[in-house]
């Protein structure tokens, strides 16, 4: 069921202030969910003021530079700094994007980072991801072919190929399955639109022989049909990819094949 | 390992409200208020076939300016209704899926939601001879 607010306890509350040294000029305060498993208690919002005349371009450099120099214990993921890896997925300014390739420039006033909508937080900005890959998993994301292998490669048209583009971009930073509000409320069983552009990946891979019991796993009512066609996912997709549509494609295919 | 249940991160407190997630929270709003005016209209016809007694009284209730601000009301969410869902059948169809056709089409429901119930209104009002 929808839950609209978070439990009292669940609540971000004030935290503590961290001033920029005297003599900064181009001050950004950065406004950070906290939590600390060791300690406890109500999730705390601490403020950073971080001079921008002395720290790189995108939201990443500057919280790596707060915990460089201002805060050593902010914990966040991050690891190829260029939009690649996915791990620096967070919320920023509202929505879902990664730290690395989001311009400090792009957001006015202050900069408010949470950690990615609807998870269970590990720490500060680091969500549990164990269920969505538990997800990712159930769809059986390798090729499976039944038919005997050629004594090379599976051939594939540079026309077949081009049914993947748009799919195999996907680096699974999760943006977009915690955009979505169908997802916040029915993620124990709704797939969500990151698993469900996966599912589509294989699905629509020409090479692949197993579409018809993709489907057949599909065809559910949350764990498919959840999707209601609200389009925060492409709207958030930091890689410009359209879940929703490949979870259209996946629709279509259900009605084609009764 | 954590010595403390995990809290559930922030979720709709600090999601940025956008186009995409409204009109489609209104579209599921609009089609709880048009169910609930269904009622209204069911008891409209109820009335009409009771007799004139029972009919004057639902025209002086639905025609007050409360009830005619309500059907105000539920002609907007009925022309939303329509149009948005004419939105979802392109979309259950394989169209409008890129975000600048989606944006597009979410503005023109809204717009046509505003044309459509003004336009009934005065058409309605001209049929009685208002104006």
């Amino acid at each position: 069921m929808a839950e609209l607010t978070l439990p009292a306890s669940m609540k971000p509350v004030a935290g503590k202030t961290f001033k920029a040294p005297a003599g900064a000029k181009r001050l950004k305060t950065f406004k950070v969910y906290r939590w600390d498993p060791d300690v406890g208690g109500n999730p705390q919002i601490d403020s950073y003021e971080v001079d921008l005349d002395s720290c790189g371009p995108m939201v990443l450099d500057a919280i790596i530079k707060i915990k460089n120099e201002i805060d050593p214990t902010l914990t966040f993921r991050r690891s190829c700094r260029e939009g690649v890896c996915g791990s620096c997925a967070m919320n920023i300014d509202g929505t879902n994007t990664l730290a690395c390739t989001k311009d400090i420039g792009e957001i006015g006033g202050e900069v408010k980072i949470y950690p990615l909508p609807h998870m269970p937080v590990v720490k500060d900005l680091v969500p549990d991801l164990n269920h969505i890959f538990a997800q990712y998993a159930s769809i059986e994301p390798w090729m499976k072919a039944k038919s005997q292998p050629p004594s090379r490669e599976r051939p594939q048209s540079p026309e077949e190929r081009a049914k993947l583009d748009g799919l195999w971009e996907c680096i699974l930073c999760f943006c977009c399955s915690t955009s979505c509000p169908s997802y916040w409320w029915n993620g124990d069983r709704y797939l969500g639109p990151a698993i469900l552009l996966q599912a589509y990946r294989w699905i629509a891979d020409t090479r692949d022989e197993s579409a018809g019991e993709r489907l057949d796993e599909l065809e559910d009512p949350f764990r498919l049909y959840r999707c209601h066609t609200i389009m925060n996912c492409t709207k958030t997709c930091p890689k410009g990819l359209n879940p929703a549509k490949a979870i259209g494609e996946i629709k279509k295919l259900m009605i084609e094949r009764r | 390992m954590a010595s403390h249940p995990r809290p559930t991160s922030p979720h709709l407190q600090i999601y940025k409200p956008q186009l995409t997630s409204a009109t489609s929270i209104f579209h599921r709003l609009t089609g709880v208020g048009l169910a609930i005016g269904t009622l209204v209209l069911v008891y409209w016809l109820i009335a009409a076939a009771m007799g004139n007694e029972a009919f004057d009284m639902a025209e002086t209730i639905v025609g007050s300016v409360i009830g005619r601000i309500l059907l105000f009301l539920w002609s907007l969410a009925f022309f939303y209704h329509l149009l948005n869902g004419i939105r979802h059948l392109a979309w259950d169809a394989g169209f409008g899926f890129e975000l600048p056709a989606a944006y597009r089409s979410g503005y023109a429901v809204i717009i046509g939601t505003v044309v459509l119930t003004l336009l009934a209104w005065v058409l309605g009002y001209m049929a009685r001879g208002a104006f």
